[in-house]
């Protein structure tokens, strides 16, 4: 092997070598990646429910019940197969709205019901001017689709 | 085949010239593609239907983030180059890469926490996406503190390209991030093989922006790589007679 050829056997060694142990280092600890976990994995005993963990999902429509004179809410969170019902007492981020996802810190309680202290929004990828959104919702129902086409719509 | 083009590239002096000339041809397009993108994204683009103008961060967010990761694969391919081919200008490249990626990574981790704030609820979590961009920094600044820690420079360029290469392995998870695990940061709006999740008019400003950065990082790095050559050849001969 000339010299060179055995700085290229470095170099790709590096990269094959390094890239197979973190690959390997991921899928060992690939529960403690997880930065949420959805309605089903809580359902199926995946989430450590015994600990405090984060639940995941998108609020299910016409489900935010909100308690008048306090700062008391529950809502359903529901990855559209299992729900989880979440009771939290605080302000939520502005993003917090019905069919939008939304990542709750708490524990699950005896009665099934997740009880937050915490709220986050997520945003989705979806970005558009609010005229096509409503375009877009008056085409289906007046319900936001999950992956709408912001093109789909001719502007008026 | 002919390599002459190519070892060319391994001549200072020749870089040095080349690069001078080469500078405001990225210069001028970056200035005048950055100013029409920034009139476009903040005064064109509608507001968004749910974040309304609080979207617009995104116009610098996105292009930086964006830019942080290219300029580590640029990095990175430049100190495997000078690895492989004792190439001294590719280490001189890789060298000049790291400030500038480096800024474009805090540009874009302090955009997203100002934005993850009223949209999130915070400006900070320990989410894959968000997390592994923070270790780029560190792999930023890691290959700076090496280099700087080395007096002998053929010995630094060695090391810190060896971690370089490293870190490269933190690309993918940055990027794929959002796909493999569940994240708070949202999927890819425009990076991705499906139609782009944004209409035209707001969708134009980001890509000039994109591109602007782009050529920006270009005339960057190479006004830091001329200075970076001089700082290794001080003592050449050739240079003596470039500037007087």
């Amino acid at each position: 092997m000339t010299p060179r050829q055995r700085r290229v056997t470095l170099v790709v060694g590096i990269l094959v070598g390094v890239s197979a142990a973190v690959a390997l280092a991921v899928r060992a600890m690939n529960e403690n990646v997880m930065f949420f976990f959805d309605p089903t994995q809580v359902a199926s005993g995946e989430a450590p429910i015994d600990k405090r963990f984060r639940l995941g999902g998108m609020v299910r429509p016409g489900t935010v019940v909100r308690e008048p004179g306090t700062l008391e809410m529950r809502f359903v969170v529901t990855d559209f197969q299992k729900d989880v019902s979440v009771k939290y007492s605080g302000i939520v981020p502005d993003l917090f709205r019905e069919n939008q996802g939304v990542v709750a810190h708490g524990r699950l309680g005896a009665d099934g019901t997740f009880v937050a202290d915490e709220i986050l929004a997520k945003h989705d990828e979806n970005y558009m001017p609010p005229e096509v959104a409503r375009a877009i919702k008056e085409k289906h129902g007046g319900v936001m689709p999950v992956n709408p086409d912001v093109r789909s719509v001719p502007r008026t | 085949m002919d390599w002459t083009w190519f070892h060319k590239f391994g001549s200072p002096p020749h870089v040095y010239r080349l690069a001078g000339l080469l500078t405001p041809w990225f210069a001028w397009p970056a200035a005048l593609l950055i100013l029409g993108a920034l009139y476009g994204g903040l005064v064109l683009a509608p507001p968004d239907y749910q974040q309304g103008d609080g979207f617009r961060i995104i116009y610098v967010h996105a292009p930086s983030a964006w830019l942080a990761v290219m300029i580590y694969a640029v990095m990175a391919t430049a100190a495997g180059v000078g690895l492989i081919w004792r190439m001294k200008v590719a280490h001189a490249v890789a060298a000049s890469c790291a400030g500038v990626g480096a800024w474009f990574t805090v540009v874009s981790l302090l955009t997203g926490m100002l934005w993850g704030k009223p949209m999130w609820g915070t400006y900070w979590v320990w989410d894959p996406r968000l997390t592994a961009q923070l270790i780029l920094l560190f792999l930023y600044l890691g290959f700076m503190g090496l280099r700087a820690s080395i007096d002998d420079v053929s010995r630094a360029d060695r090391a810190s390209a060896v971690l370089a290469l490293v870190g490269v392995v933190n690309l993918p998870i940055i990027r794929y991030s959002v796909e493999w695990w569940n994240s708070i940061h949202q999927a890819p709006s425009v990076m991705k093989m499906d139609r782009p999740s944004m209409p035209f008019d707001m969708l134009a400003p980001l890509l000039a922006m994109l591109l602007g950065f782009s050529l920006y990082f270009g005339a960057v790095l190479l006004i830091r790589l001329r200075a970076e050559i001089l700082r290794r050849e001080r003592n050449a001969s050739w240079i003596r007679e470039e500037l007087t």
